[in-house]
């Protein structure tokens, strides 16, 4: 229970300073958001009044000192879930955001299964069968995944794709199928288009899963314990599947927390590339533009999600290993 | 048991009493001396490195070359001898000219090399001035054609006409220092943080201890972008190259500190340390002079296996038009125009920037493996 309230403490501590850090984002660039909203209306021609700029001034909080300013920013997003706007799509941040976060977490969730499925399978293979063919292919593999940009993967399969079929599969789905109800035809187009983006943001991850669970399965497979449970006669299967595996287990567990952040930012660059519905095309658009509030939002939910995956994480270590439990308590 | 295997390595019979009083250093040069791929690694990168340093010299042409009548042609094939010029058989290093070939309706120009146009192709050949090191003018380049006025583009041109090779060669300057001197800044943070934590303990390890778990809780990427994106547009490239470089290296210190910290708290209690502080070493000392010396192949391993996750981020920060911009050339930026697909289906020789990234990461991978392993003395 100590563990509990002590991980929980820390949670809220790094929450704090994620939103500090986030709110010097939001204020680096010069200007605030009713001057860059001045400047817009400036070029279309209209112009604020300035009782319009008074009010807005105040309804974002902006005359006061940096410290007020912060705390206008921090109060309204606890108190009221108010994120503030965005003026490259003069709209909520909130509904920027929550159009687009279904899109994202289903891309994200598919992705993070198939590269646990994909990278759990690959490398207790290439442990098991150390020094075999599969396994030199597996760590060359592995190796070129964690070398290599996601984004360049992205480029590769592109220009494959124009050089063979002639265009790019780009969005969730084709024009034919996007306003059918839901259907067999419908779902295997979503798989023809989704398996790109899958391949490009989940490379980099499984790589480098694949080598992790080898490198710990092969340190666990030499323990005494292993050799002692072989000479009893206890099948290979069996002897794997009973120990091992479970130690093998922990980086899918303690990697819950920064998987997120590592997807959205291949999201960003698939999105980009391939224009899908999702978040980090929208993040990206608006760190150019310095669209401040939607990019510290986006920012600060993204590290939400991680900093509540860590608890997660941590909660699972903690139960899974009660090493990890005693040893935190000293 | 041929000379040159013996070379370096002490025949069979001294060999014992030669490792028993081998120095540290010539222990860990014999371990990594056993892995042919970081040998082979450790070349590249110092081939890397005299590509940062005599960057003018070694490129064809200057950064600011640009041929307007062969935009985007493709990579010319260096050939030794020419047995179509006419006159038979004839050495000679030169390449081929281009014909090119306007489609009329889509306007795009296509390229074929032209057997019969010869560019005589020559070493320390005269071109554009340049100042070596910003300080000696100079006019010579490596490789060039020996008319600068003719087209010797081995890897093809972009699409505004500069030479790819050129551009890689500047963006490898680039690139690569930013990852040098991120890792650099983000070590010495790391080593004086890690070490003062380690060492004195306490209160201040846990200190610092938190401070390192809070930054390391904040998700890296985003908080690249949210830096990155927040510096002033009108930045000049100089700057922004130094503060790109610092935010890589603030966020990235944390881990080394993490290790350095571990192997100070490992060793404080051993007998070398208590005998330094009955001596009266001042604590400075006794840190950075007799403790950090006993690892110090370990942090040169962790150094090196964390630049490439630096030039990685650079590479993409600056990809995704966050990092560096044009005029200033990296590799990211340089992937920037194979980006749009329309372009890169013509040209895919745009994508050799990228290849170079893989190697490079690859290389300095390889290095801090090998290093890393020679560096354990449980495997000797």
């Amino acid at each position: 229970m100590q563990f509990l309230g002590r991980r929980v403490f820390y949670m809220a501590a790094t929450l704090l300073a994620i939103s500090l850090v986030v709110f010097v984002i939001i204020s680096l660039p010069p200007g605030d958001f009713v001057t860059a909203l001045e400047a817009r209306y400036a070029v279309q021609g209209t112009r604020l009044t300035p009782d319009e700029v008074a009010q807005l001034r105040a309804r974002y909080g902006l005359d006061g000192n940096v410290f007020q300013q912060y705390w206008h920013w921090f109060s309204q997003i606890v108190l009221h879930g108010d994120l503030g706007m965005s003026f490259e799509h003069q709209k909520p941040v909130k509904e920027v955001i929550g159009a687009r976060l279904g899109a994202t977490l289903g891309i994200s969730l598919i992705t993070l299964v198939v590269t646990w499925v994909l990278a759990f399978a690959i490398g207790i293979y290439s442990a098991v069968k150390q020094r075999s063919i599969g396994d030199y292919a597996a760590t060359t593999v592995g190796f070129l995944g964690l070398a290599t940009p996601n984004f360049l993967i992205a480029l590769i399969f592109i220009y494959f794709s124009v050089s063979w079929f002639g265009s790019v599969p780009s969005g969730l789905c084709s024009p034919e199928w996007c306003d059918a109800s839901w259907n067999l035809g419908k779902l295997l187009d979503l798989l023809g288009h989704l398996w790109i983006p899958m391949i490009v943001i989940g490379t980099a991850g499984v790589a480098g899963l694949i080598r992790v669970i080898r490198n710990n399965l092969l340190d666990e497979l030499r323990r005494p314990y292993v050799t002692a449970a072989r000479a009893r006669g206890v099948p290979e299967g069996r002897l794997l599947r009973r120990y091992p595996l479970r130690v093998a287990l922990n980086p899918f567990v303690s990697t819950i927390g920064w998987v997120l952040p590592v997807l959205l930012v291949g999201d960003i660059v698939t999105g980009q590339i391939l224009g899908l519905p999702t978040l980090g095309p929208i993040l990206l658009g608006a760190l150019k533009s310095q669209d401040m509030y939607l990019a510290g939002s986006i920012i600060m939910v993204l590290s939400l999600v991680t900093v509540i995956g860590t608890l997660i994480s941590d909660f699972l270590l903690g139960w899974l290993d009660p090493r990890i439990r005693l040893g935190n308590q000293r | 048991m041929t000379l040159k295997e013996t070379e370096g390595i002490p025949p069979e019979d001294d060999r014992k009493t030669e490792r028993a009083t081998a120095s540290q250093r010539q222990l860990v040069w014999w371990g990594f001396k056993k892995h042919r791929l970081a040998l082979f690694s450790a070349w590249l990168l110092i081939g890397m490195l005299v590509a940062v340093v005599f960057t003018e010299f070694l490129a064809p042409f200057d950064d600011r070359h640009r041929d307007s009548d062969y935009t985007a042609a493709p990579p010319q094939v260096l050939k030794l001898w020419d047995t179509d010029g006419g006159e038979g058989f004839q050495w000679g290093l030169h390449v081929d000219g281009y014909t090119s070939e306007q489609d009329p309706r889509s306007l795009r120009i296509t390229y074929e090399a032209d057997p019969e146009d010869r560019v005589e192709i020559g070493f320390f050949v005269k071109g554009e001035e340049y100042e070596l090191f910003g300080l000696i003018p100079w006019d010579r380049h490596l490789i060039g054609p020996e008319d600068p006025e003719d087209p010797m583009y081995l890897l093809g041109t972009t699409t505004d006409g500069k030479d790819l090779l050129t551009d890689l060669v500047y963006a490898t300057r680039v690139s690569a220092s930013v990852g040098i001197i991120g890792v650099a800044l983000a070590f010495l943070l790391g080593v004086v943080l890690g070490a003062v934590s380690g060492y004195f303990g306490g209160w201040i390890d846990n200190g610092i201890q938190r401070l390192i778990e809070l930054i390391m809780a904040v998700p890296s990427i985003p908080l690249w972008l949210g830096l990155a994106a927040a510096l002033p547009v009108d930045m000049g490239p100089v700057m922004r190259y130094f503060i790109i470089t610092t935010i890589l290296a603030l966020v990235a210190w944390t881990g080394l500190a993490r290790e350095v910290r571990g192997r100070f708290l490992a060793m404080r209690s051993e007998e070398f340390v208590t005998s330094a502080m009955l001596d009266g070493s001042s604590h400075r000392r006794i840190m950075f002079r007799h403790m950090l010396p006993s690892f110090s192949s370990h942090i040169i391993a962790a150094l090196s296996l964390s630049i490439p996750t630096m030039i990685l981020a650079e590479t993409a920060l600056s990809w995704l038009g966050l990092g560096l911009r044009p005029p200033a050339i990296s590799w990211g930026v340089q992937l920037q125009e194979a980006s749009k697909w329309s372009v890169l289906s013509g040209a895919p020789w745009l994508l050799i920037p990228g290849a170079v990234v893989v190697i490079v990461v690859l290389a300095f991978n390889f290095v801090g493996d090998g290093l890393r392993d020679a560096a354990d003395p449980y495997k000797h």
